[in-house]
This record gives C-alpha cells, structure tokens and sequence, in this order.
C-alpha cells in the first residue's frame, strides 16, 4: 500500500485527522460547552488549597495583607513623606489587594499548561479550559479579598459609599485583561520554560512601576515619562480601584480608556495567540 | 505487511507513514519512552521514536500491540489519541480515541472522586452525565473508601484501576489501553479483561499495549510488533508473539 492510497481510503471511509486543531469558532464553543468542567476545576481547587493549609482560606487574604503590612513599613518609614499620599494604608492596601490580583494571574498562569502536564497528556480536551479555570479560580478568591478590602478601608476610615459598587465593572474589565495575560504566559511557557523563571522579575518591575506605594504623579516630574508610566494597564486599574473606594484620588476618562482598551486588546490576542498552538500543548 | 481478517467493517484507525519526533536537550525527560536512536543536532537531541508506521484497523479488531520497552508503542498510542502530533504522515480516526495510560495521573492533589467527575466533564459531558456514571465507575474500580482520598496517595495499582475505570464507563468507539491490565491484581485483571472483550464485540476498536502475552493472547485477533519505532511484524496474535520470543 502506498501514502496516497491510504490517505485516499481514509477520506472514503469519512475518517477524520486526529488532533486537528478546530476552527476558533468552533473551537471556543467547544470551551463553552465544557464551562462546567471550568468552574468544578475552579472550586475543587481552591478547596485544595483550603484544606492542605490549617489557615485554609484565610491565607488568600492573610497573604496580601502581610505584603501590605511589610511594605507599609519599609516605605512608610524610608520614603520622604512629602512623596506618600494622604491616607497612606488605604492607598497602600488597595494597590497591593489590585496588584497582587494581576500577579496571580501573570505567575500562574505561566504554570496553567506545563503544571498540569499530565491532566494534558493523558485527556484529550480543549487545552483553554485550563487557563480559563485558573482565572475562574481567582475569580473565586477575589470575593473573599475584596471583603477584606473593604473591611480595612473602613478600619482605616474610609467612608462607605455606593461607588465602591463600581469596583465590580473595574475588576470584571481587569479579569479580561488577567485571561489574556494568562492565556499568552500559558503557550510561552511551553515553548520556553525559561519564561517561568523570568516571570517573577517581570513582576517586580510591574510592582515598581505601577505606583502601589506611591503616587506615580507626585513623584514623575516630567509629563512625558508621567504619560508613558499611565499607560501601563495595571497602574491604571489600581487607581480605578483607588479612586472609587480611596478618597482623595480623583477618576479620569484617561483611566478608562486605558483599562478597556488593554484589557479587549490582551483578550482577543490572547485567545489567538493560545489557539494558534493548541496541537502543541502537552507533547514535550 | 499482512492483514488478518479482511471480512471485518469499516475503518475505524488508519496510520499512514507515522513519524513521530521528539526534539529534547541532552538531559531532557522526553528521551524516557525511548532511549534508542538519539541524534545530536546542536545541543538539541532528536528522538526518533516512531518511524514511518502505516496499518489500517477496521471495525471490531482488538490490537495488541508489543514490542520492547523504548520501542515506541507508547509514543505510537499518544499519537492515535491525538495527544501528540507526528512529525511526518498522518493519523485519521472515526472518532475521537481515548486513551488510558498508565504513567499519567490526573490531578493528584484532587481526590479520586473530583478527577472521575472533571475528567468526564473534560470529555465534553454534562454535569449531569458525570454524576450518572459516577458510580458505575467506583464500582468497577472497586477503591470502595478510597475514592475520596487525593489521588496522589493512591498505589500505582489504584490509580491505574481508577484510569481504567473512568475510561471504560462509556462505549469509546476507539479506546486505547497501555499497560494497565498489568498493574491490576488478579480479579481487577479477568474483569477488565472481560470488559475489553464487551467493548469489542460492541463494534468497537480496542488497543492494547502490554507485555504480558497471556493477556494479549486472551483479549486480541491482530497484532502489531513494533521495533526500534519500525512496524517489524503485523497479523495474527500466535504468529507474531512466536516471532517476537524467538526474537528475544
């Protein structure tokens, strides 16, 4: 028998290549039609994570709080108090409960494929539903932290008021940008697991950069630089956040725009970027 | 190459001039399922694990597929399950083959009850359908108690139960079995033996890796004898495993 005639009979037979990569279409409505399989993997995870812990879910709060605490120590104390803005733990706290949302997503995401290996080698499924279940599962934990959230600021005396509903449109904009950030970090890890170890640098300088312990506007004197600073998505998420639950920190349509525009952006590329691989996913 | 029973249905597996590659650096882990032909091409090793496979399995056939360990056959099964793509040629299938390893756990911090119902829901099923089979298949896995414990604690044995269990709970019209009839003990081993033979006569196409001949004997009518990633013999069980042991 040669090549030609059994590709031949394969088509007759009505045989099908196996492991095809579908069509985006079809291929995300694949995804959705496993969006049970999404959001079980999600809670089983973070019950997991809950039992393994004796604190269980407390550290998913308990972590960011002590960041903010260690943080707040070392730059409340070192920085030039003219630079720190007024109500500083307030200012402190929801930058580092924001950031560390991104940074979840960003750090394991680049884990989503290559950490379940072998879930990947051994099932054959729509490899997205993994990075979309590790954003589902901090979809989960955010509620618990955002609570928290709302418990400090009013420790610290914030006044509550009904703007800080609109931190529900801004963290449902920053999930879209998170998946998309996931769903790139995801397929580069595979090709490069050296991506993984750069991740935590990357981080840092996102944490630098994204003024969480200070205002990037008191301390960047020159407008150009200051406008460059903005466009990072991450500092402007943080000040959406900021400026509906952390009085003295005024909205711009700026902000938005930035928000909306990054997170649409990272979405639609990282969906194509992710799907462009799927016959990849899980053969080294 | 022959082919045994030209009277079966249709093509339900057709492999045509199978290559499969694996590219890993020197020390890399991908070199585990076959240590044999390693090139050195820059720092880079190219594994050439399966080279130039072609067969035709029609409706009803159960393969038994043998061969020495790095052979290839485990590579070979992944690429009918789509798991991993060949280098070179092409695998057409029916249907979507399932695939059940022995190496590979699902997800070990998660109890074996969670990996039945995600893995059946990573499958395309309903909520509802995972939760009907779900106690056909703890059933036949018969871990009674243990179902409920991480996955990671179970014996290899256990896990490999579990794995079957899971991918027998449904009619696959193409499933593939890698050496898990070995890791049973004695009971689990007749019954999924019998299991496999139910499966078959249901007009489905069943392969079966392993390295004990009895249960190939007992459970397959065609054999593939892979050697060094090269199809070295085709036909029926007796024929080939005479041939493969006088090898040895």
């Amino acid at each position: 028998m040669t090549d030609t005639d059994l590709a031949r009979l394969a088509r007759e037979s009505g045989l099908e290549r196996v492991g095809a990569r579908p069509p985006l279409g079809e291929y995300l409505s694949s995804v959705w039609k496993r969006r049970a399989f999404i959001y079980m993997m999600a809670r089983y995870r973070v019950q997991a994570s809950v039992e393994e812990n004796r604190l269980g879910l407390g550290w998913i709060v308990l972590k960011p709080i002590l960041n903010a605490l260690i943080y707040g120590l070392i730059f409340g104390v070192i920085m030039p108090s003219d630079t720190r803005p007024e109500n500083f733990i307030a200012f402190l706290v929801a930058g580092v409960f924001v950031f560390e949302y991104f940074s979840k997503a960003f750090g394991m995401g680049s884990r989503a494929i290559v950490g379940d290996a072998a879930l990947v080698r051994s099932l054959n499924f729509p490899r997205m539903l993994l990075p979309v279940s590790l954003i589902t599962r901090h979809v989960i934990e955010m509620v618990p932290m955002m609570l928290v959230l709302g418990i400090i600021l009013l420790i610290v005396g914030e006044p509550i008021t009904w703007w800080w509903l609109m931190s529900i449109p801004v963290l449902a904009v920053m999930t879209m940008f998170n998946l998309g950030v996931a769903l790139v970090v995801a397929r580069l890890t595979v090709h490069l697991r050296d991506v993984s170890q750069i991740i935590p640098m990357i981080t840092r300088l996102f944490f630098y950069a994204s003024g969480i312990f200070y205002s990037l506007e008191a301390v960047i004197d020159d407008p150009r630089l200051l406008k460059l600073a903005q466009l990072n998505p991450v500092h402007d998420f943080i000040s959406l956040i900021r400026g509906y639950m952390v009085s003295g920190n005024p909205i711009n349509s700026f902000m938005w725009t930035v928000a909306i525009v990054s997170a649409v952006v990272m979405l639609v590329f990282g969906i194509w970027f992710f799907w462009k691989a799927e016959e990849r996913y899980g053969h080294d | 190459m022959a082919t045994t029973d030209i009277k079966l249905g249709a093509p339900t597996v057709i492999a045509d001039d199978v290559h499969i590659h694996y590219k890993t650096f020197a020390s890399g882990k991908a070199a585990q399922n076959s240590r044999n032909l390693m090139r050195r091409q820059r720092g880079v090793r190219i594994v050439r694990a399966v080279r130039g496979v072609s067969f035709v399995v029609r409706e009803g056939e159960s393969i038994g597929v043998i061969g020495h360990n790095g052979s290839g056959k485990s590579t070979l099964m992944r690429a009918i399950a789509g798991l991993q793509s060949p280098a070179q040629g092409t695998i057409y299938a029916s249907s979507r083959p399932a695939l059940l390893g022995v190496n590979a756990a699902l997800l070990g911090e998660l109890s074996g009850e969670k990996n039945v119902i995600l893995g059946s829901l990573a499958l395309g099923h309903s909520m509802a359908e995972a939760q009907e089979t779900y106690e056909e298949i703890v059933d036949f896995s018969g871990l009674g108690e243990f179902i409920d414990m991480p996955m990671k604690t179970y014996s290899s044995g256990m896990s490999a139960r579990l794995r079957f269990s899971i991918a027998v709970s449904r009619d696959h019209r193409i499933l593939l079995v890698d050496e898990a009839l070995a890791v049973g003990d004695k009971d689990f081993k007749a019954k999924s033996e019998k299991r496999i033979r139910d499966l078959r006569e249901r007009a489905g196409t069943v392969f079966l890796v392993s390295h004990s001949m009895s249960s190939i004997r007992d459970t397959c009518n065609r054999v593939l004898w892979i050697d060094h990633g090269e199809l070295k013999m085709d036909g029926d069980p007796d024929e080939v495993i005479a041939a493969y042991q006088a090898h040895k």
